[in-house]
């Protein structure tokens, strides 16, 4: 418990620093992004007036304590050219729920699949279903995603005839984007736990409870699996945490309007508020699955102690 | 007088063949106990051994080989030049593959069989440059970190607040500071790269920092640095190769992602990313599709190549898979 208090706090100041160095740089930008396409119309004053309106020329020290003000408070602001003078958590909040429907589904999908097939590439090693999986797995690994994507969404329309962009009304349209968000979330699952598995099949245990004649399932099952689940676990909390940060090529793609690429457009149309209010947000869940992910590690292998005591180093 | 005799005698029945040199047998030799083992020699063995990764090996190499010859071979046209047709002294746009244009034109009338070769030299460029870059600054930084604990919390620190900060951010602020380029593209790749590589490194050195015989160099006075470089760094050959060969295409993918995001490099420098999404705005159309798949295919050939072959490379210089 104390172990999770330090870190909570450690965190905090973690965040802090990020914030504050993101709000500098942010500052830092050259001044064309907050007007857009009429930066070119506008004269001097017009200008002027429309960056003190928005409290950009004050010293860069004020407006850094005005947003801590703010934030403490609990108020993230008004977003300045994505949607101007709409609160930055009414943009946000429908945005996340739909990237995490999305995630949700393919992360789902990308366990069960990928685990039963990382399980029958370890159970088989070295044979077809292995190399067979190992294909993928590379393929999946090595081939920039967008270029599979782009081929996905050229055939399969066409093939199986299925709608080419998001719809909210229509299920089907659902299909290609999560088959896309979870072909590359299947390699990875199937990779690492191939790889734990047989790291854990050499082990003396697994000897010991062939010798005692348990049946090769039930060894997989009960013993090796459980084994080669912890180190994966860490990541579990924190992969799900970030399926509500979407998938850029995916969401644009498919024009679902998740938070994928809301950065890159927040950043580059220069909304300061809602890229700080992102990146705080993008940075605690790091940070948070992080905790949580060696917590659930502690707990499903009981050998392993968080916090300094214990251990040779 | 007997005794000399004698002598004489045995000089005579000695058998002169036991005095030439005997060949060299392994086999035999390692049934005494003696090795000649040597680490990148069985590497390099172990690694013929594996087919696919050979005809891979031979694949890329030709293919790099290829795009650094290509632009002095007899015949090929300039990946920048605007071609004209000669009769209605109209552009060649969208030139469907033919014997002039091997892999047709693009919507401009550029060559696209040009350009996907100096493409793909940019970008091999870039990954190439970017992965060495990574090596040096990963290492270093990694090593210092894994292995001075007065600089573990500092480093970690500063670990946590740069990974935290959007990559965006540091692109756009960088390309605005600097011209959109190939330098640029690459110093941008590099400023957020490293930090993986340094804490790959950081974790595998803490891992093997205290074993006895690092204890046994430190007790004996070896400076820090001499450690690093003859006790730890050596352990980490197979994996650091690796990561390198890894990075690669890595950076072929990030290069796509930027452009893919509209801040890669300027659309007058062929690159694949480019040419990716310069067919990407015309896959609609199934005449034109190939201005797609030329480029796909080529960047699929290279990062599935150079990815198969780091991986067994890696496999092969870890010294439990040899003989």
């Amino acid at each position: 418990m104390k172990y999770v208090l330090i870190r909570l706090l450690r965190s905090v100041l973690t965040l802090v620093i990020v914030v504050t160095v993101v709000f500098l740089l942010m500052r830092m930008m050259p001044i064309e992004g907050y007007f857009g396409a009429s930066f070119d119309k506008l004269d001097e004053a017009q200008k002027t007036a429309k960056l003190e309106n928005l409290g950009l020329l004050d010293p860069w020290y004020i407006q850094l304590k005005n947003f801590y003000n703010d934030l403490i408070k609990g108020d993230f602001g008004e977003s300045i050219t994505y949607r101007p003078k709409v609160a930055i958590t009414k943009i946000l909040g429908e945005k996340l729920i739909t990237s995490l429907r999305f995630g949700m589904a393919s992360l789902g999908i990308s366990l069960v699949v990928g685990l039963s097939l990382g399980v029958l590439m370890a159970r088989y090693k070295g044979k077809f279903w292995d190399k067979l999986g190992t294909c993928y797995v590379v393929g999946a690994n090595a081939v920039p995603v967008v270029i599979y994507y782009l081929l996905i969404q050229v055939f399969f329309t066409q093939i199986f005839n299925l709608p080419l962009l998001y719809d909210k009304t229509d299920p089907k349209s659902w299909i290609l984007p999560v088959f896309c968000l979870s072909l590359v979330n299947i390699a990875y699952y199937a990779m690492w736990i191939r790889r734990y598995m047989v790291d854990e099949l050499n082990k003396d245990y697994v000897r010991l409870a062939r010798a005692k004649g348990l049946k090769n399932k039930e060894i997989m099952i009960r013993h090796v699996m459980r084994n080669a689940f912890v180190p994966m676990a860490q990541y579990l909390p924190a992969s799900i945490l970030y399926t509500v940060s979407g998938s850029i090529y995916v969401e644009s793609l498919f024009s679902i309007p998740g938070t994928g690429g809301l950065l890159v457009t927040a950043i580059q149309r220069q909304d300061n508020t809602l890229v700080q209010a992102l990146v705080l947000l993008y940075s605690s869940i790091g940070i948070i699955g992080l905790m949580l992910g060696d917590i659930l590690m502690a707990t499903f292998d009981p050998r392993i102690k968080l916090g300094n005591e214990g251990g040779s180093r | 007088m007997t005794s000399k005799k004698i002598i004489n005698n045995m000089a005579d029945n000695i058998d002169p063949s036991l005095f030439e040199f005997a060949d060299y047998d392994q086999s035999k030799g390692e049934l005494t106990g003696y090795s000649n083992y040597s680490f990148w020699r069985s590497t390099v063995q172990v690694f013929m051994k594996n087919k696919v990764a050979v005809a891979l090996l031979v694949l890329i190499a030709c293919v790099v080989l290829f795009t650094l010859v290509q632009p002095y071979l007899p015949g090929q046209k300039s990946p920048t030049q605007i071609y004209n047709n000669p009769e209605t002294n109209l552009q060649f746009r969208n030139v469907q593959p033919n014997n002039e244009f091997w892999f047709g034109t693009n919507s401009i009338g550029q060559d696209l069989w040009a350009r996907i070769w100096s493409g793909t030299r940019t970008s091999l460029f870039i990954g190439v440059a970017v992965g060495l870059f990574e090596a040096v600054v990963g290492i270093t930084i990694g090593a210092l970190w894994g292995y001075v604990r007065k600089l573990d919390a500092i480093i970690t620190e500063i670990y946590n607040v740069w990974d935290n900060i959007p990559t965006t951010v540091v692109l756009i602020i960088l390309t605005y500071i600097m011209k959109p380029s190939i330098p640029t593209i690459i110093f941008a790749m590099c400023m957020t790269g490293w930090l993986q590589m340094a804490r790959f490194v950081r974790n595998l050195i803490i891992i093997i920092r205290d074993r006895e015989y690092n204890l046994a160099s430190r007790c004996l006075g070896t400076p820090t640095s001499r450690i690093i470089t003859k006790n730890l760094l050596p352990y980490l050959v197979s994996v650091i190769m690796l990561r390198m060969a890894l990075a690669i295409p890595a950076a072929i993918g990030n290069e796509v992602f930027l452009s893919y995001i509209g801040m890669g490099l300027p659309v007058d420098i062929p690159s694949l990313g480019n040419l990716i999404n310069e067919g990407r705005a015309l896959m609609m159309d199934p005449s034109q599709r190939y201005q797609l798949f030329f480029p796909a295919a080529v960047i699929s050939v290279v990062t599935i190549s150079f990815y198969v072959i780091g991986n067994v490379f890696a496999d092969s210089a870890d010294p439990r898979n040899h003989v």
